[in-house]
């Protein structure tokens, strides 16, 4: 029931935080701010038509994947839409400070609408479902359908990025790596399970995609080969 | 088909070669990179990394796309 936490900024790379730009915010912009900063019946309407923003936003999100979601009935799934704009709702208030003005007011609420309704049926579609967090079972080779008669490049390139990842990384950054680039796992859902966060898990990933990256090109595997693949 | 999902699982693996933010600073910059984008205006330049980001999450990159999806019908109105 808790809102999704993204933790303090931070890149991945070394890339200098965008500047942030300083338009002057739009009427209807302004007139959102100055509402629910405001205090009483004011404030109330105001929080209330952003309620309903981020329904919508959390409604748009459900109707975006609803074809993938055929175990879900339509009462469920509005359940869902109304827990995501209750939990965005929250984390809107709290961080209406950070809104610069960069974009539009209700751009900036509809992201956390979507975030939210995004995570909860990310998990809903993973509920019960086991994930593979042994590196002892994974094979490259049938992830990629390979079949025996398969290039001797793409041999070469595969079994070498196998040992890699079984020799190069650590088992946490083995562990991430399999589940989200090779089973498919969704960042939030694993992140839940390893009781990390999304960012902190992504940092994993982009650690264990570097280290891979290098160790290729250590081998002479560079990128002109990936791309051929 | 089968060159292409090597490609995909190749791709998944070593994520993009480019220098990307974090999933956190993707978020931050997401309204604002959307609305450049629908504006015309060059987004990746206003925001360096967001893209690379965009290839290597597939979270992020499906909120981008919900997000762009619903701002445009704001924008239309």
């Amino acid at each position: 029931m808790s809102a999704v936490t993204l933790p303090v900024t931070r890149p991945v790379d070394d890339i200098a935080a965008p500047v942030a730009l300083s338009p002057s915010l739009d009427e209807e912009s302004r007139a959102w701010l100055r509402d629910l900063r405001s205090d009483g019946s004011t404030r109330d309407g105001a929080i209330a038509r952003l309620h309903a923003l981020l329904v919508r936003a959390a409604r748009f999100e459900i109707a975006r994947r609803r074809p993938t979601l055929p175990h879900l009935r339509g009462d469920e799934l509005d359940d869902i839409a109304l827990e995501a704009a209750d939990d965005a709702l929250m984390s809107v208030l709290r961080r209406l400070d950070d809104f610069r003005g960069a974009s539009r007011f209700t751009t900036w609420v509809y992201k956390f609408g979507l975030l939210e309704a995004a995570v909860k049926l990310r998990k809903r579609a993973w509920q019960g479902r086991e994930i593979p967090l042994e590196p002892e079972t994974w094979n490259l080779f049938a992830s990629a359908g390979l079949e025996p008669d398969a290039e001797a490049e793409q041999r070469e390139l595969l079994g070498t990025l196998q040992a890699a990842i079984g020799e190069q990384l650590t088992p946490h950054q083995r562990r991430v790596l399999l589940a989200l680039a090779v089973d498919g796992v969704p960042i939030d859902v694993l992140a839940d399970r390893l009781d990390t966060t999304r960012g902190a898990l992504y940092k994993t990933l982009h650690d264990a995609r570097r280290k891979l990256r290098r160790h290729l090109d250590e081998c002479g595997l560079g990128p002109e080969l990936l791309e051929e693949n | 088909m089968e060159g292409s999902a090597l490609h995909r699982l190749v791709g998944r693996l070593l994520g993009p070669a480019a220098p990307e933010v974090g999933c956190e600073v993707c978020f931050d910059e997401l309204d604002r990179y959307v609305e450049l984008e629908l504006a015309g205006a060059d987004a990746d330049a206003a925001v360096p990394g967001l893209r690379a980001h965009l290839d290597g999450c597939p979270a992020c990159r499906e909120e981008h796309e919900s997000l762009r999806a619903l701002a445009a019908v704001d924008s239309t109105r």
